[in-house]
């Protein structure tokens, strides 16, 4: 190909996907305007297509309509707590299943990964009912305990497990390191960048998890931010305004971290991803 | 007690020889390690997978449960909802499944192009839908397509077209959660592939160029195969994905109009947790179990042999 052609394939399929990409961010550009806007301006004809002076009247509203200041507290607190817990759990366990042979390995992972199968929908029921009968329900233990094992999180774990050397942990062993000091000391510090991954894998999951708190939490006070947004949409007069201003609050500060640490994380989870 | 204590352990030792002290411990470690997950699976997932089935074996009649047998399983075979609610989510899946996957093969094939300038920016681009919560994106999609106010009408409407009754007719409904789905998880798949598509190597392109063949015909023989193990992946992943569908059609459409986008999952939840049918919900769970169990192993039958 000559260099004129090359470069000319290339503006095209450059600006070509451009275009896509463009198409494909406009829900967020237009959450971000409509946020600024009141419910009256949002539905007008034309519809505002450039940022209004309304959202801290929106998030007042919020406020006052959903306590939108203890929600988002709630749900920071309910993903700081799942994150740090459930990384604890599947980096163990990937540890576990990675770096050591034991009799009944391959079943025990075997199980943990039917978990990625079965529908959640299956322990919907049941779960209920145990929360009901721990009288957990409304509670934030309710939210985090049963997720805590989650299997994607243990496989994730294993894979980049796999990657660090065995001799590394000889090496440890070999200056009388016992096996919970060289889990500390040996293998956490070269994982920082797949705990990353999985650490804000985690976070986006429980923040933006819906049906299970939707089921267990009971009044406002504890919603977290997705319930009480869908529960604000099901009111007789839904404020768009106010709930699109929530909805930003909540995604936008979410894209930002992830954009931040986006490296680890799309390595992360394509390590998990490809290898298998 | 010290007596047997102190007596029973250099016994113990003595048996194995003169390990190094670490032995034991690394025998019991990995046990260790993977015991909290394995507790909290068995507690939290394996259990309440067991209790499902019991439960939906029972009728709650007046507060207390029943045992009904096959009741609840027979009637889900007579119920016309049920089927509803089945079809839809099998147009879901025979429809936009392999649009979506399409799509985000040619993305993967795009984002991977040496063509391309600024590849990682749009990368990250094409995967910002993926980390936006379902309820947000079902909300901002609600508001974007509503009939008489919203932008999408309003757009259509300045290049002269009538607008569309998105959300509020049967079929526009399904092509409303179609589209909503396809803009969420299209950059996801197509980065699972990407992947993939890194790993192919550029000798196996040189060769194909060199035997003179054109872009499609490298496509076909050389992409494709090497993509099919991620394609496996993404279709398995879909499936499961859309079997379970809950949030986009609850948050969306609420399963209308006229039960046009009621989805297995949110049938299952109005019986749970709008009518307290819990019998009749377990049911509804164990069949949606077996189906994904079927059509895992059809999927794995069809894509994962020829590899």
């Amino acid at each position: 190909m000559t260099p004129a052609r090359h470069r000319g394939r290339s503006i095209l399929l450059t600006s070509g996907l451009a275009i896509v990409l463009a198409a494909v961010l406009i829900p967020f550009y237009w959450l971000v305007v409509a946020a600024t806007h009141s419910s009256a301006e949002i539905f007008d004809s034309p519809p505002p297509l450039l940022p209004g002076g309304h959202l801290a009247a929106n998030l007042h509203t919020l406020q006052d309509t959903a306590q939108f200041g203890r929600v988002v507290l709630n749900s920071l607190f309910i993903a700081v707590i799942y994150t740090l817990c459930a990384g604890a759990v599947c980096t163990l366990a990937g540890y576990g299943f990675a770096k050591y042979r034991f009799r009944g390995r391959e079943a025990l992972f075997g199980l943990l990964m039917l978990g990625l199968v079965v529908p959640a929908q299956v322990t919907l029921v049941p779960l209920f009912q145990m929360m009901a009968g721990l009288r957990w329900l409304g509670t934030y233990q309710a939210v985090i305990m049963p997720n805590l094992a989650l299997p994607f999180g243990i496989f994730l774990m294993r894979q980049s497990m796999a990657a660090l050397p065995d001799e590394l942990l000889d090496s440890g062993r070999m200056d009388g390191c016992g096996e919970l000091r060289l889990f500390r000391k040996v293998v956490l510090p070269p994982m920082k960048p797949a705990l990353a991954a999985l650490a804000i894998f985690l976070f986006l999951y429980q923040w933006n998890d819906f049906i299970w708190p939707l089921i267990v939490l009971r009044d406002g006070a504890t919603f977290t931010v997705p319930v009480a947004l869908a529960s604000l949409q099901g009111l007789d007069e839904t404020d768009y305004g106010a709930i699109l201003a929530g909805t930003a609050a909540a995604a936008i500060p979410m894209a930002l971290v992830f954009l931040a640490l986006q490296r680890h994380f799309v390595s992360g989870l394509l390590a998990g991803a490809v290898k298998e | 007690m010290t007596a047997t204590l102190t007596g029973g352990k250099p016994r113990a030792v003595a048996s194995r020889g003169p390990a190094p002290r670490s032995r034991p411990r690394r025998r019991v470690a990995p046990y260790l390690f993977v015991l909290p997950a394995l507790l909290l699976f068995a507690v939290f997932k394996i259990y309440p997978i067991g209790r499902s089935f019991v439960i939906s074996l029972h009728k709650t009649v007046g507060g207390s449960e029943r045992f009904v047998g096959a009741d609840n399983y027979t009637r889900l075979m007579g119920d016309p909802l049920f089927w509803t609610a089945l079809k839809n989510t099998a147009v879901i899946l025979v429809v936009q499944v392999p649009v979506m996957l399409a799509l985000a093969t040619g993305l993967a094939v795009a984002l991977n192009s040496t063509l391309l300038r600024g590849r990682a920016l749009f990368r990250l681009g094409f995967f910002l839908p993926m980390i936006t919560g379902l309820v947000a994106y079902g909300i901002v999609f609600s508001v974007l397509l509503g009939k008489d106010y919203g932008l999408v009408n309003w757009l259509l409407g300045l290049a002269g077209l009538d607008p569309v009754p998105w959300l509020t007719d049967p079929l526009w409904a399904k092509v409303s959660l179609g589209l909503a789905l396809t803009w969420h998880y299209t950059g996801y798949n197509a980065v699972i592939l990407l992947a993939r598509l890194q790993t192919v190597p550029a000798e196996l392109y040189d060769a194909a160029a060199v035997d003179g063949a054109g872009a499609w015909t490298s496509f076909r023989h050389v992409t494709l195969p090497g993509l099919r193990p991620a394609l496996l992946l993404t279709t398995v992943l879909s499936t499961i994905g859309t079997l379970q569908i809950f949030d986009e059609p609850y948050v969306l459409t609420g399963g209308g109009p006229d039960n046009a986008t009621l989805t297995i999952g949110v049938y299952l939840y109005q019986n749970a947790f709008k009518y307290f049918d819990f019998g009749y919900a377990s049911a509804i769970a164990y069949a949606l179990a077996v189906l994904i169990g079927i059509l895992g192993v059809i999927q794995f039958r069809f894509l994962g042999d020829k590899s």
